[in-house]
C-alpha cells in the first residue's frame, strides 16, 4: 500500500515537467561546477606530486561536488516537496486516500517515500560524474560510497522536513518558502561565531553532512539524520490526523 | 443497532469552533436502500458525509459502516466504502485506466481481480472509450463519472455520493440516475443533492437536514402517500358556483384559482370526482392531483414552519 503511493507520487512527478526541468538544471550546474574542480585539480597536480599524503581526486573533485549538490538541493528540494500534501488538500483529491482504506502513517510514508526516491534518482544521476573518472584514473570507491549516503541521509531529512511543511498549509508557495526558510536556518546555524555555540552546532544539518563528505562515518551523525526524519515524518501523522479533528 | 444495518449514526455531532454544524444526527441505512439527504446550502449535508467517509472525525458520536465502526476499526470499515466527494478527487495529470488502477490498489482489490473491475466500472459509468485519456482533458461530465467509477469500482455495501449529477447533461443524468437504482439493489445508497425530482425518482428513502438537524425522514411511500392528500386541481368549462360544488357528496372544501379552475378536497378517490363532473355537466377539462410535493416539504422545513405538515 506504502509503495503504491509512492509509485504514484514518482510517477506524477514525472508526468509533470517539473521533475524533468529540477534534473536537468541541477544536472548542468553540477556538471560545471565537476568540470572547474577538475580543472582545478589539474592545475595543483604538480605541486600535489611533491606533497607526501596528498589528498586524491576523490577528495579534491568528488565531494566538493556533492556538497555543491547539497546546497543546490536545499533551494530545490521545498519546491519538489511543496504539492506533496497542499495540493492533494486544495483540489481534494486527498478524500480518495483518506476514504480509502489506507492509515494516516501509511499515506505519509507512502508520499516520503516517493520523494525519497526521487532522490535516490537524483544521487545515482550526479554520481555518475565521478564514476566516469574510473575510465582514466582510480577513485577511492569507499569515500565515494560515504558521500552518496551522505547526500541520501541529507536529501532524506530535507524531505521529510517538506513533507511536514506541504501539509500545514494549502498554498504549495507558502510551503515551500517556509521549507526553504527552514532548511537554511538549519544548515547556517552552525556558522554561528561565539560561545555557547555547541548546541546549535549539533542542531545543523550542514555540522552533520561534512564529516561524513570527509568519509566520517559517525553514528552520532546517522542517528541525528534518523531522529531528524522520524521527528518530521511524526508531526506530519500528527498534523494530518488533528485536521480530521478540525477540519 | 442492527446487524442488518450498512450504515448506522448514532447523535453525530460535529462543531467547527463554536458553530454547530451537525447537531445530533442518527440514522441507518439498510441494504437495498436509496436514501435521498436533502437540505439547502450550509445545512450540513457534506459534513455528514465527510463523517461518514472517514474524511472527518465526528466531535462526538457513532458511526457504523457495516458493523464495523469507523473510529476504532478505520481501516476494516473504509474497505465497504465508496465515496463520491462534491469534488471529484482526482488526479488531473493520471489517465483513466491509471488512475483506476491506482483506486484499485488502495482499495486493496486483489491484482487478478482488478482488470475485471475496471471494465465493469467503466462500463457502468460509459467510461469504457476514454480509457487512455488524461482525467483534466476530460470534460467535467466526464471528470463526474470517472468519480463515480472510482467510488463503485470495489463494489462496496455503502456508496456515499455528494451531488452525483452536477454538471452532467440531461441524458448523462438519466444513465447516472438509472446506474444508481440498478446500485441500490444490491448495495446501500446515500445520496445528498439539490436536485428534487432526482430524489423523488430514485430515491425509496428521503431524508431532510435544515441548520445541522435531521427535520424530516420517511420512506418513499409515506411521502406519496402524504401528497395523496385528496387534494386535487380542477378546470372545467362549465364552472358552476363554489356553492354547488361544496353542495356535492364526495367534495369537503372548495377553494377558486381562477375564473374556471378550483382546488377541492375529496375523501374519495379521484375517479368518483370524475363521476360527480360529469355527472353534473360541468364540462370537466382538467383534472390533477395537487401534489403535497417533496419540493413544498422542502421549502417547508427550510423556512422553519414545518409544523405546517
Amino acid at each position: 500500500m506504502i509503495t503504491s503511493i509512492a509509485m504514484r507520487e514518482l510517477r506524477s512527478m514525472f508526468l509533470s515537467p517539473l521533475a524533468w526541468s529540477v534534473l536537468a538544471v541541477t544536472q548542468l550546474i553540477l556538471a560545471w561546477s565537476f568540470f572547474t574542480q577538475i580543472d582545478f585539480f589539474f592545475n595543483i597536480q604538480p605541486e600535489l606530486a611533491t606533497l607526501p599524503n596528498a589528498p586524491g581526486v576523490t577528495d579534491l573533485v568528488v565531494m566538493p561536488t556533492f556538497e555543491a549538490a547539497g546546497i543546490i538541493l536545499l533551494m530545490v528540494t521545498p519546491l519538489l516537496t511543496m504539492r506533496l500534501i497542499s495540493e492533494e488538500r486544495r483540489n481534494g483529491s486527498i478524500a480518495l486516500l483518506l476514504s480509502s482504506p489506507v492509515s494516516m502513517t501509511q499515506i505519509v510514508l507512502g508520499k516520503f517515500l516517493g520523494i525519497v526516491l526521487f532522490m535516490l534518482i537524483f544521487i545515482i544521476m550526479i554520481s555518475m560524474m565521478p564514476l566516469s573518472l574510473l575510465m582514466g584514473t582510480e577513485l577511492d570507491l569507499d569515500k565515494l560510497a560515504a558521500g552518496m549516503f551522505a547526500l541520501f541521509l541529507l536529501l532524506s531529512a530535507f524531505s521529510s522536513a517538506g513533507l511536514y511543511l506541504s501539509s500545514l498549509t494549502e498554498n504549495p508557495v507558502v510551503a515551500a518558502m517556509s521549507t526553504f526558510g527552514l532548511l537554511l536556518l538549519l544548515w547556517i546555524i552552525s556558522n554561528n561565531t561565539g560561545d555557547n555555540t555547541a548546541a546549535l552546532t549539533q542542531l545543523s544539518l550542514l555540522s552533520h553532512f561534512a564529516p561524513m563528505l570527509r568519509g566520517l562515518i559517525d553514528t552520532a551523525d546517522i542517528a541525528y539524520f534518523v531522529l531528524f526524519i522520524s521527528t518530521f515524518l511524526l508531526l506530519t501523522i500528527r498534523q494530518m490526523d488533528s485536521q480530521r479533528l478540525q477540519g | 443497532m442492527s446487524s442488518q444495518a450498512l450504515i448506522s449514526v448514532n447523535n453525530l455531532v460535529r462543531y467547527y469552533g463554536d458553530y454547530c454544524a451537525v447537531d445530533n444526527i442518527s440514522f441507518e441505512l439498510a441494504a437495498g436502500d436509496i436514501l435521498g439527504f436533502l437540505g439547502p446550502n450550509g445545512a450540513g449535508k457534506s459534513t455528514t458525509m465527510q463523517m461518514l467517509s472517514g474524511n472527518l472525525a465526528p466531535t462526538e458520536g457513532e458511526i457504523h459502516i457495516n458493523g464495523v465502526d469507523l473510529l476504532d476499526k478505520p481501516g476494516a470499515a473504509k474497505a465497504a466504502l465508496g465515496y463520491l466527494p462534491e469534488v471529484p478527487p482526482l488526479y488531473k495529470e493520471m489517465s483513466v485506466d491509471e488512475y483506476l488502477r491506482y483506486c484499485a490498489k488502495l482499495r486493496r482489490i486483489k491484482k487478478a481481480d482488478t482488470k475485471d473491475a475496471m471494465v465493469l466500472a467503466k462500463q457502468r459509468c460509459g467510461l469504457s472509450d476514454v480509457g487512455k485519456r488524461l482525467i483534466g482533458n476530460l470534460s467535467k461530465g466526464f471528470q463526474q463519472r470517472v468519480g463515480i467509477a472510482q467510488a463503485i469500482l470495489h463494489s462496496p455495501q455503502v456508496i456515499i455520493l455528494d451531488e452525483p449529477t452536477v454538471g452532467l447533461d440531461p441524458i448523462q443524468i438519466r444513465e447516472i440516475r438509472e446506474l444508481i437504482t440498478e446500485l441500490g439493489k444490491s448495495h446501500g445508497i446515500i445520496l445528498s443533492t439539490h436536485i428534487l425530482p432526482e430524489v423523488e425518482s430514485v430515491c425509496n428513502r428521503v431524508q431532510i437536514i435544515n441548520e445541522g438537524k435531521l427535520v424530516y425522514a420517511s420512506d418513499m411511500k409515506g411521502l406519496l402517500a402524504q401528497q395523496a392528500t385528496g387534494k386535487y386541481e380542477i378546470s372545467l368549462h362549465r364552472p358552476p358556483s363554489v356553492d354547488e360544488i361544496r353542495a356535492t357528496d364526495i367534495i369537503d372544501q372548495v377553494e377558486q384559482l381562477g375564473d374556471n379552475s378550483f382546488i377541492v378536497h375529496i375523501s374519495t378517490t379521484a375517479d368518483k370526482l370524475a363521476d360527480t363532473a360529469v355527472n353534473n355537466n360541468w364540462g370537466l377539462s382538467k383534472l390533477v392531483p395537487h401534489e403535497h410535493s417533496l419540493e413544498q416539504i422542502f421549502v417547508n422545513l427550510a423556512l422553519g414552519d414545518g409544523e405546517q405538515l
